[in-house]
Formats: C-alpha cells, structure tokens, sequence
C-alpha cells in the first residue's frame, strides 16, 4: 500500500519536474536576450537538483543528496559568473 | 520500490503529498518562465520552485529518510538553507546585470510596449535616484 502510494507519486514528480526541465530549456533556446538565457539555465540546474532528489527517493539511497548539494552549488557559481559577465564583461577583474 | 513497502501509511502519504505539492510548483515556476513576457516579469517565476518548491521536496526527503532508517536524518536542511540564502543573491546580481545592459543600450526595458515597460522605467528611475 505504501510502496504503491509513495512509487505512484514519485512517478508524477519526475514527470512534472523533467516537463519543468523542457520548458526551461526552450527559454534557453529561444530566449531573446542572454540575461533570459542565463535565468532559464538556473532554473534548469535547480530542477535538475530536485529530480535528482526524487531519484534518490526512489532508490532509498542517500547517496542522492551529494549530488543534489553539488549541483546546487555549481549552479550558484555559475550562474553569478554569468552575471558578472554580463555586467562587466569579464569575469574576473 | 522494495524499500518503501515496511513504510507506514502515514508517513508514505505525507511524503507523497510534500513531493507532488513540491514538483507541481517546480513545474508553475518554469511554466511561467516559458509563457511570461519579458525578462522582469519572467525573473519571478522561478523563484517559486527554487524557494517553496525546492523546500517541500527537501521536507519530503527528510520525512522519508528519517522514517527509513529510524533515526533523524537532516542533512536536507545543508540545501535547504544553501538555496535559501543564494537564490536572491543570485537574481538580484542577474537583474542588475540586465538593468545595465538595457541603460547601455539605450532602451529601456525589451520591446515588449506593455506593463512590463513601464515596470522596467519604474525600475530604472528608481536606481538612477
């Protein structure tokens, strides 16, 4: 009862977040400036953090959460040096 | 899914409640990003999946994990309070970046004529004050 339930709804969330993952990519194919280019990339590193999340629910391992914490901060990183470079036009000064 | 099936009943329907609630937001936020007109408008929308979105998964795996291995399990709340506190960073760096790009090229705002314009002029004169 409980593993259909909780596999049942996992299902969906990996749906709705991998949907979620190709609307953020059609914002960055077809985003008309670079700052909208680099908004969908964040948002794609941070669904693609919480499928990974889901994944590891799925499995019962938390070996998942790593890798969700490093792409979290990867995403960080690279989303502030895109900014950075849009600002200034070079990253590091 | 073998792992799941000592789970009890309660604990395997809050989970599955926290992560639909989760995902479905995530989905709304990038929804938005898609359909929403121009650049300041679209900024909002992901902050919803990267905020509350992101939070109730996170919950949902704490719930999941703790129940599992029968002992508390809070590593989640190391992300939790990671993205809590770089998402406003993050897209307060970026719209500065756009507000200048957008001065430098002497058009306010993108071409979109409607409220998103005047949105952006607002902004505008509210920094350059």
């Amino acid at each position: 009862m409980s593993a259909t339930l909780l596999s049942a709804s996992i299902s969906i969330a990996q749906v709705f977040l991998a949907l979620a993952i190709i609307c953020a990519t059609a914002r960055l194919l077809y985003g008309p400036r670079a700052q909208d280019r680099v908004l969908a990339l964040d948002t794609l590193y941070v669904n693609a953090m919480l499928l990974m999340l889901v994944f590891g629910m799925r499995e019962g391992v938390t070996l998942y959460f790593e890798m969700a914490l490093v792409i979290g901060m990867l995403g960080f990183v690279a989303t502030v040096a895109l900014a950075k470079f849009l600002m200034r036009g070079e990253v590091i000064e | 899914m073998n792992h799941a099936a000592e789970l009890p009943v309660f604990t395997a329907l809050v989970t599955a409640a926290l992560i639909l609630l989760g995902a479905t937001l995530a989905l709304t936020g990038s929804i938005g990003l898609l359909r929403l007109r121009n650049f300041y408008d679209r900024v909002h929308a992901p902050t919803m999946g990267s905020t509350l979105g992101a939070g109730l998964i996170l919950i949902a795996s704490m719930v999941l994990f703790s129940a599992l291995e029968l002992r508390p399990v809070l590593h989640e709340i190391l992300i939790a309070v990671f993205m809590t506190v770089t998402t406003p960073v993050t897209y307060m760096l970026l719209v500065r970046a756009a507000l200048h790009r957008d001065r430098g090229e002497g058009h306010r705002g993108e071409k979109d004529r409607d409220r998103g314009h005047a949105a952006a002029e607002k902004e505008k004169d509210r920094n350059s004050s």
